[in-house]
Protein backbone atom coordinates (compact mmCIF):
# COMPACT_ATOMS: atom_id res chain seq x y z
CA UNK A 1 0.00 0.00 0.00
CA UNK A 2 1.62 3.66 -1.15
CA UNK A 3 1.45 6.32 1.52
CA UNK A 4 -1.32 7.92 -0.34
CA UNK A 5 -3.45 4.84 0.05
CA UNK A 6 -2.63 4.74 3.34
CA UNK A 7 -4.03 8.44 3.98
CA UNK A 8 -6.94 7.97 1.89
CA UNK A 9 -7.99 4.65 3.67
CA UNK A 10 -7.13 6.20 7.51
CA UNK A 11 -9.52 9.14 6.29
CA UNK A 12 -12.89 7.25 5.02
CA UNK A 13 -12.05 4.87 8.28
CA UNK A 14 -12.36 8.09 10.22
CA UNK A 15 -15.15 9.45 8.53
CA UNK A 16 -17.29 6.06 8.94
CA UNK A 17 -16.46 6.28 12.52
CA UNK A 18 -16.85 9.44 13.38
CA UNK A 19 -20.41 9.41 10.89
CA UNK A 20 -21.48 6.32 13.02
CA UNK A 21 -20.48 7.75 16.53
CA UNK A 22 -22.26 11.21 15.78
CA UNK A 23 -25.30 8.82 14.62
CA UNK A 24 -25.65 6.78 17.78
CA UNK A 25 -25.39 10.21 20.37
CA UNK A 26 -27.96 11.68 17.86
CA UNK A 27 -30.50 8.55 18.21
CA UNK A 28 -29.62 8.53 22.00
CA UNK A 29 -30.49 12.49 22.33
CA UNK A 30 -33.92 11.67 19.63
CA UNK A 31 -36.24 13.13 22.02
CA UNK A 32 -34.35 15.77 23.33
CA UNK A 33 -33.35 16.76 20.03
CA UNK A 34 -37.41 17.35 18.54
CA UNK A 35 -38.16 20.65 19.08
CA UNK A 36 -41.47 19.87 20.82
CA UNK A 37 -43.90 16.95 21.66
CA UNK A 38 -46.96 15.97 20.05
CA UNK A 39 -50.55 15.46 22.05
CA UNK A 40 -50.11 11.52 22.15
CA UNK A 41 -46.75 11.71 23.73
CA UNK A 42 -48.36 13.95 26.40
CA UNK A 43 -51.16 11.66 26.87
CA UNK A 44 -48.58 8.63 26.75
CA UNK A 45 -46.55 10.86 29.84
CA UNK A 46 -43.72 10.88 27.41
CA UNK A 47 -43.65 15.14 27.83
CA UNK A 48 -41.79 16.34 30.90
CA UNK A 49 -43.52 16.68 34.15
CA UNK A 50 -44.06 20.37 36.26
CA UNK A 51 -41.54 22.18 34.37
CA UNK A 52 -42.19 24.45 30.60
CA UNK A 53 -41.67 22.34 27.79
CA UNK A 54 -42.90 22.77 23.85
CA UNK A 55 -46.02 20.99 22.30
CA UNK A 56 -46.64 21.03 18.49
CA UNK A 57 -49.32 19.82 15.98
CA UNK A 58 -52.21 21.45 14.12
CA UNK A 59 -54.87 24.19 15.61
CA UNK A 60 -58.38 22.42 15.85
CA UNK A 61 -60.64 23.83 13.56
CA UNK A 62 -63.32 25.17 15.59
CA UNK A 63 -61.67 25.18 18.78
CA UNK A 64 -60.13 29.13 18.66
CA UNK A 65 -61.93 31.21 21.29
CA UNK A 66 -60.89 34.83 21.62
CA UNK A 67 -61.76 36.26 24.97
CA UNK A 68 -64.06 39.64 24.40
CA UNK A 69 -61.92 42.79 24.92
CA UNK A 70 -58.69 41.33 26.05
CA UNK A 71 -55.52 39.51 24.36
CA UNK A 72 -56.21 35.93 26.03
CA UNK A 73 -57.02 32.83 23.10
CA UNK A 74 -58.09 29.43 23.82
CA UNK A 75 -57.31 26.83 21.09
CA UNK A 76 -56.87 23.29 21.22
CA UNK A 77 -53.79 21.63 19.39
CA UNK A 78 -54.39 18.40 17.73
CA UNK A 79 -52.11 15.60 15.78
CA UNK A 80 -55.58 14.08 15.04
CA UNK A 81 -55.19 11.47 17.31
CA UNK A 82 -55.46 12.91 20.60
CA UNK A 83 -56.13 17.13 21.42
CA UNK A 84 -55.18 19.33 24.41
CA UNK A 85 -56.12 23.31 25.28
CA UNK A 86 -53.78 26.35 25.42
CA UNK A 87 -54.64 28.89 27.01
CA UNK A 88 -52.18 31.62 25.92
CA UNK A 89 -52.37 35.33 26.60
CA UNK A 90 -50.42 37.54 23.82
CA UNK A 91 -50.07 38.63 20.17
CA UNK A 92 -50.70 35.21 17.84
CA UNK A 93 -47.99 34.74 15.06
CA UNK A 94 -49.43 36.02 11.18
CA UNK A 95 -49.62 32.36 10.24
CA UNK A 96 -51.55 31.18 13.38
CA UNK A 97 -54.93 29.66 11.69
CA UNK A 98 -57.57 26.68 12.64
CA UNK A 99 -56.29 23.65 10.55
CA UNK A 100 -52.16 24.91 10.68
CA UNK A 101 -49.59 23.85 12.50
CA UNK A 102 -48.81 25.17 15.83
CA UNK A 103 -46.21 24.99 18.48
CA UNK A 104 -46.68 26.28 22.18
CA UNK A 105 -44.17 26.40 25.11
CA UNK A 106 -45.78 26.41 28.31
CA UNK A 107 -46.60 23.95 31.59
CA UNK A 108 -49.46 21.65 31.81
CA UNK A 109 -51.20 23.10 35.11
CA UNK A 110 -53.39 21.17 37.76
CA UNK A 111 -56.74 22.52 35.47
CA UNK A 112 -55.02 20.02 31.98
CA UNK A 113 -54.78 23.01 30.56
CA UNK A 114 -51.28 23.99 28.81
CA UNK A 115 -50.77 27.89 30.02
CA UNK A 116 -48.60 28.71 27.30
CA UNK A 117 -45.98 31.71 27.28
CA UNK A 118 -44.95 31.47 23.74
CA UNK A 119 -47.28 30.70 20.38
CA UNK A 120 -44.96 30.01 17.33
CA UNK A 121 -46.94 29.42 13.92
CA UNK A 122 -45.36 26.81 11.84
CA UNK A 123 -45.35 26.75 8.29
CA UNK A 124 -46.12 23.84 5.68
CA UNK A 125 -43.82 23.33 2.47
CA UNK A 126 -46.65 24.50 -0.23
CA UNK A 127 -46.16 27.83 -1.74
CA UNK A 128 -49.20 28.39 -4.07
CA UNK A 129 -50.67 31.51 -4.89
CA UNK A 130 -54.48 32.46 -3.44
CA UNK A 131 -56.19 30.77 -6.79
CA UNK A 132 -55.02 27.32 -6.50
CA UNK A 133 -55.39 27.13 -2.68
CA UNK A 134 -59.32 28.06 -3.41
CA UNK A 135 -59.43 25.46 -5.98
CA UNK A 136 -58.23 23.04 -3.86
CA UNK A 137 -60.35 24.27 -1.22
CA UNK A 138 -63.26 23.58 -3.28
CA UNK A 139 -62.17 20.30 -4.82
CA UNK A 140 -61.97 18.96 -1.19
CA UNK A 141 -65.68 20.47 -0.27
CA UNK A 142 -67.30 18.76 -3.35
CA UNK A 143 -65.32 15.51 -2.14
CA UNK A 144 -66.64 16.21 1.29
CA UNK A 145 -70.19 16.80 0.20
CA UNK A 146 -70.25 13.88 -1.93
CA UNK A 147 -68.72 11.37 0.51
CA UNK A 148 -71.10 13.36 3.19
CA UNK A 149 -68.63 14.39 5.49
CA UNK A 150 -68.25 17.54 6.55
CA UNK A 151 -65.07 19.27 6.04
CA UNK A 152 -62.89 21.65 7.78
CA UNK A 153 -62.48 25.29 6.73
CA UNK B 1 -9.88 15.71 -27.73
CA UNK B 2 -8.02 15.07 -24.40
CA UNK B 3 -7.17 17.43 -21.68
CA UNK B 4 -4.11 16.71 -20.03
CA UNK B 5 -6.24 17.64 -16.27
CA UNK B 6 -2.72 16.67 -14.51
CA UNK B 7 -1.50 20.18 -16.09
CA UNK B 8 -3.85 22.38 -14.80
CA UNK B 9 -3.67 21.21 -10.74
CA UNK B 10 0.24 23.37 -10.94
CA UNK B 11 -0.54 26.53 -9.17
CA UNK B 12 1.09 28.01 -12.29
CA UNK B 13 -1.16 27.21 -15.46
CA UNK B 14 -3.92 27.17 -13.36
CA UNK B 15 -3.87 30.91 -12.73
CA UNK B 16 -4.46 31.81 -16.07
CA UNK B 17 -7.01 29.38 -16.48
CA UNK B 18 -8.95 30.77 -13.29
CA UNK B 19 -8.19 34.54 -14.90
CA UNK B 20 -9.95 33.60 -18.41
CA UNK B 21 -12.86 31.21 -16.97
CA UNK B 22 -13.87 34.41 -14.31
CA UNK B 23 -16.06 36.55 -16.63
CA UNK B 24 -17.22 33.40 -17.92
CA UNK B 25 -19.21 32.92 -14.45
CA UNK B 26 -19.09 36.46 -13.26
CA UNK B 27 -21.44 37.84 -16.17
CA UNK B 28 -24.11 34.89 -16.17
CA UNK B 29 -24.52 35.24 -12.61
CA UNK B 30 -25.19 39.12 -12.89
CA UNK B 31 -27.91 38.65 -15.41
CA UNK B 32 -29.24 35.37 -14.01
CA UNK B 33 -29.66 37.39 -10.83
CA UNK B 34 -31.27 40.43 -12.62
CA UNK B 35 -33.74 37.96 -14.20
CA UNK B 36 -33.95 35.34 -11.64
CA UNK B 37 -35.26 38.39 -8.78
CA UNK B 38 -37.20 40.03 -11.55
CA UNK B 39 -39.46 36.79 -12.28
CA UNK B 40 -39.50 36.25 -8.38
CA UNK B 41 -40.53 39.93 -7.32
CA UNK B 42 -42.89 40.87 -9.79
CA UNK B 43 -44.17 37.78 -12.08
CA UNK B 44 -44.42 35.21 -9.35
CA UNK B 45 -47.65 35.17 -7.54
CA UNK B 46 -48.46 35.59 -3.86
CA UNK B 47 -48.45 33.12 -1.84
CA UNK B 48 -51.80 31.77 -0.60
CA UNK B 49 -50.92 31.18 3.31
CA UNK B 50 -47.82 33.66 3.66
CA UNK B 51 -48.60 36.98 1.84
CA UNK B 52 -45.46 38.55 -0.12
CA UNK B 53 -43.11 37.66 3.01
CA UNK B 54 -42.56 33.99 1.23
CA UNK B 55 -40.18 35.94 -1.78
CA UNK B 56 -37.37 35.25 0.82
CA UNK B 57 -37.42 32.03 -0.67
CA UNK B 58 -35.34 33.29 -3.75
CA UNK B 59 -32.45 34.34 -1.73
CA UNK B 60 -33.20 32.22 1.64
CA UNK B 61 -33.45 28.80 -0.42
CA UNK B 62 -30.18 29.36 -2.54
CA UNK B 63 -28.16 30.56 0.03
CA UNK B 64 -29.10 27.40 2.47
CA UNK B 65 -28.08 24.86 -0.85
CA UNK B 66 -24.65 26.55 -1.82
CA UNK B 67 -23.63 26.72 1.85
CA UNK B 68 -24.32 23.40 2.22
CA UNK B 69 -23.12 21.88 -1.14
CA UNK B 70 -19.86 24.94 -0.76
CA UNK B 71 -18.97 22.65 2.46
CA UNK B 72 -18.69 19.38 1.05
CA UNK B 73 -17.02 21.03 -2.10
CA UNK B 74 -14.35 22.45 0.33
CA UNK B 75 -14.09 19.58 2.40
CA UNK B 76 -13.44 17.26 -0.92
CA UNK B 77 -11.12 19.68 -2.04
CA UNK B 78 -9.32 19.54 1.36
CA UNK B 79 -9.45 15.62 1.41
CA UNK B 80 -7.81 15.79 -2.10
CA UNK B 81 -4.81 17.98 -0.46
CA UNK B 82 -4.61 15.83 2.32
CA UNK B 83 -4.55 12.88 0.41
CA UNK B 84 -2.43 13.77 -2.57
CA UNK B 85 -0.79 16.25 -1.40
CA UNK B 86 -1.83 18.72 -4.02
CA UNK B 87 -0.77 22.50 -3.32
CA UNK B 88 -3.89 23.40 -5.26
CA UNK B 89 -6.54 21.75 -3.77
CA UNK B 90 -5.74 22.97 -0.57
CA UNK B 91 -5.67 26.28 -2.08
CA UNK B 92 -9.37 25.94 -3.56
CA UNK B 93 -10.49 24.60 -0.26
CA UNK B 94 -9.30 28.33 1.47
CA UNK B 95 -10.85 30.19 -1.41
CA UNK B 96 -13.86 28.56 -1.38
CA UNK B 97 -14.27 28.95 2.95
CA UNK B 98 -15.49 32.60 2.93
CA UNK B 99 -17.81 32.57 0.22
CA UNK B 100 -19.58 29.32 2.01
CA UNK B 101 -19.60 31.06 5.36
CA UNK B 102 -21.06 34.01 3.19
CA UNK B 103 -24.08 32.01 1.73
CA UNK B 104 -24.51 30.15 5.17
CA UNK B 105 -25.21 33.94 7.49
CA UNK B 106 -27.32 35.25 4.60
CA UNK B 107 -29.50 31.76 4.85
CA UNK B 108 -29.78 32.45 8.96
CA UNK B 109 -29.54 36.21 8.51
CA UNK B 110 -33.26 35.98 5.70
CA UNK B 111 -34.40 33.44 7.91
CA UNK B 112 -34.36 35.28 10.92
CA UNK B 113 -36.16 38.13 9.20
CA UNK B 114 -38.70 35.41 8.00
CA UNK B 115 -39.12 33.82 11.25
CA UNK B 116 -40.25 37.16 13.38
CA UNK B 117 -43.03 38.03 11.39
CA UNK B 118 -44.36 34.17 9.90
CA UNK B 119 -43.52 32.05 13.18
CA UNK B 120 -43.55 34.72 15.92
CA UNK B 121 -40.06 34.39 16.67
CA UNK B 122 -36.37 35.37 15.15
CA UNK B 123 -34.35 32.48 16.35
CA UNK B 124 -35.45 29.06 18.28
CA UNK B 125 -33.30 26.31 19.12
CA UNK B 126 -34.68 23.55 16.30
CA UNK B 127 -32.57 20.74 14.85
CA UNK B 128 -32.50 22.80 11.06
CA UNK B 129 -31.35 26.22 12.79
CA UNK B 130 -28.87 24.88 15.13
CA UNK B 131 -27.02 22.43 12.63
CA UNK B 132 -27.12 25.38 10.61
CA UNK B 133 -25.54 27.67 12.66
CA UNK B 134 -22.86 24.90 13.41
CA UNK B 135 -21.98 24.57 9.87
CA UNK B 136 -21.33 29.28 9.96
CA UNK B 137 -19.29 27.81 13.19
CA UNK B 138 -17.09 25.46 11.17
CA UNK B 139 -16.61 27.50 8.61
CA UNK B 140 -15.39 30.30 10.73
CA UNK B 141 -13.38 27.25 12.38
CA UNK B 142 -11.48 26.36 8.95
CA UNK B 143 -11.00 30.16 8.16
CA UNK B 144 -9.71 30.74 11.73
CA UNK B 145 -7.63 27.30 12.03
CA UNK B 146 -5.81 28.08 8.63
CA UNK B 147 -4.34 31.96 9.66
CA UNK B 148 -3.45 30.38 12.87
CA UNK B 149 -0.86 28.34 11.54
CA UNK B 150 1.96 30.34 9.78
CA UNK B 151 2.91 28.00 7.44
CA UNK B 152 0.67 27.10 4.68
CA UNK B 153 1.29 23.64 4.40
CA UNK B 154 0.80 22.57 8.10
CA UNK B 155 -2.19 25.13 7.91
CA UNK B 156 -3.73 23.51 4.69
CA UNK B 157 -3.27 20.02 6.63
CA UNK B 158 -4.87 20.82 9.98
CA UNK B 159 -7.90 22.93 8.37
CA UNK B 160 -8.59 19.78 6.07
CA UNK B 161 -8.47 17.77 8.97
CA UNK B 162 -11.50 19.89 10.07
CA UNK B 163 -12.96 20.20 7.26
CA UNK B 164 -13.53 17.00 6.42
CA UNK B 165 -14.70 15.83 9.99
CA UNK B 166 -17.31 18.79 9.93
CA UNK B 167 -18.87 17.66 6.74
CA UNK B 168 -20.79 15.10 8.63
CA UNK B 169 -22.65 18.00 9.81
CA UNK B 170 -24.12 18.22 6.68
CA UNK B 171 -26.47 15.34 5.87
CA UNK B 172 -27.51 16.20 9.71
CA UNK B 173 -28.96 19.57 8.53
CA UNK B 174 -30.17 18.45 5.67
CA UNK B 175 -32.03 15.51 6.95
CA UNK B 176 -33.30 17.34 9.86
CA UNK B 177 -36.60 18.41 9.40
CA UNK B 178 -37.43 14.59 8.57
CA UNK B 179 -35.24 12.95 11.78
CA UNK B 180 -37.15 15.63 14.07
CA UNK B 181 -39.93 17.54 15.29
CA UNK B 182 -38.86 20.92 14.23
CA UNK B 183 -40.48 24.27 13.59
CA UNK B 184 -38.51 24.26 10.30
CA UNK B 185 -40.83 22.88 7.19
CA UNK B 186 -39.72 20.38 5.29
CA UNK B 187 -38.12 20.13 2.11
CA UNK B 188 -40.12 21.79 -0.36
CA UNK B 189 -37.93 20.36 -3.52
CA UNK B 190 -37.65 16.44 -3.08
CA UNK B 191 -36.91 13.79 -5.32
CA UNK B 192 -40.08 12.85 -5.87
CA UNK B 193 -41.46 16.17 -7.03
CA UNK B 194 -41.64 20.19 -5.78
CA UNK B 195 -45.03 21.16 -3.83
CA UNK B 196 -44.08 24.67 -5.38
CA UNK B 197 -46.36 27.24 -8.28
CA UNK B 198 -44.28 27.11 -11.31
CA UNK B 199 -43.50 30.74 -11.60
CA UNK B 200 -41.73 30.50 -8.02
CA UNK B 201 -40.10 27.53 -9.36
CA UNK B 202 -38.55 28.92 -11.76
CA UNK B 203 -37.53 32.03 -10.12
CA UNK B 204 -35.44 30.26 -7.28
CA UNK B 205 -34.25 27.71 -9.74
CA UNK B 206 -32.79 31.42 -11.69
CA UNK B 207 -31.34 32.61 -8.46
CA UNK B 208 -29.86 28.95 -7.61
CA UNK B 209 -27.66 28.91 -10.79
CA UNK B 210 -27.17 32.60 -10.26
CA UNK B 211 -25.62 31.36 -6.81
CA UNK B 212 -23.18 29.13 -8.35
CA UNK B 213 -21.73 31.01 -10.97
CA UNK B 214 -21.61 33.77 -8.35
CA UNK B 215 -19.48 31.14 -6.03
CA UNK B 216 -17.61 30.06 -8.92
CA UNK B 217 -16.43 33.15 -9.82
CA UNK B 218 -15.45 34.28 -6.31
CA UNK B 219 -13.58 30.97 -6.05
CA UNK B 220 -11.72 31.69 -8.58
CA UNK B 221 -10.65 35.42 -8.28
CA UNK B 222 -9.88 34.34 -4.61
CA UNK B 223 -7.81 31.74 -5.65
CA UNK B 224 -5.88 33.37 -8.01
CA UNK B 225 -5.13 35.77 -4.91
CA UNK B 226 -4.17 33.00 -2.48
CA UNK B 227 -1.40 31.31 -5.42
CA UNK B 228 -0.06 34.78 -5.87
CA UNK B 229 0.53 35.05 -2.12
CA UNK B 230 2.45 31.42 -2.01
CA UNK B 231 3.96 31.31 -4.85
CA UNK B 232 5.38 34.79 -4.59
CA UNK B 233 9.03 33.98 -4.53
CA UNK B 234 8.72 31.90 -7.70
CA UNK B 235 10.39 32.97 -10.99
CA UNK B 236 6.97 32.45 -13.03
CA UNK B 237 5.38 35.17 -10.60
CA UNK B 238 7.58 37.66 -11.25
CA UNK B 239 7.29 37.26 -14.65
CA UNK B 240 3.41 38.08 -14.94
CA UNK B 241 3.02 41.24 -16.87
CA UNK B 242 0.75 42.18 -13.93
CA UNK B 243 3.40 41.82 -11.42
CA UNK B 244 5.90 43.44 -13.95
CA UNK B 245 3.58 46.31 -14.10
Amino acid sequence: MTARQKRLMYIIAGLVGLSMAVGLVLYALKSNVSLYFTPTQVFNKEAPQGRSFRIGGLVEAGSVVRDQGGLSVRFRITDTQKSLTVVYKGILPDLFKEGKGVVAQGKMEADGMMHADEVLAKHDENYMPPEAADAIKRAEAAKAAASGVPVAK
Amino acid sequence: MAINWFKYSAPSTFYGLAGKLIPWFALPAAVLFVIGLYIGFFIAPTDAVQGEAYRIIFIHVPASILSMFLYLIMAGYAALGLIFNTRLSSMMASAIAPTGALFAFISLWTGALWGKPMWGAWWVWDARLTSELILLFLYFGFISLHASIDDPRRADRAAALLAVVGSVNVPIIYFSVKWWNTLHQGSTIKFTGTSMHVAMQQAMFITLVACWLYAIAVALTRVRSIILERERHTKWVADLAEVKA
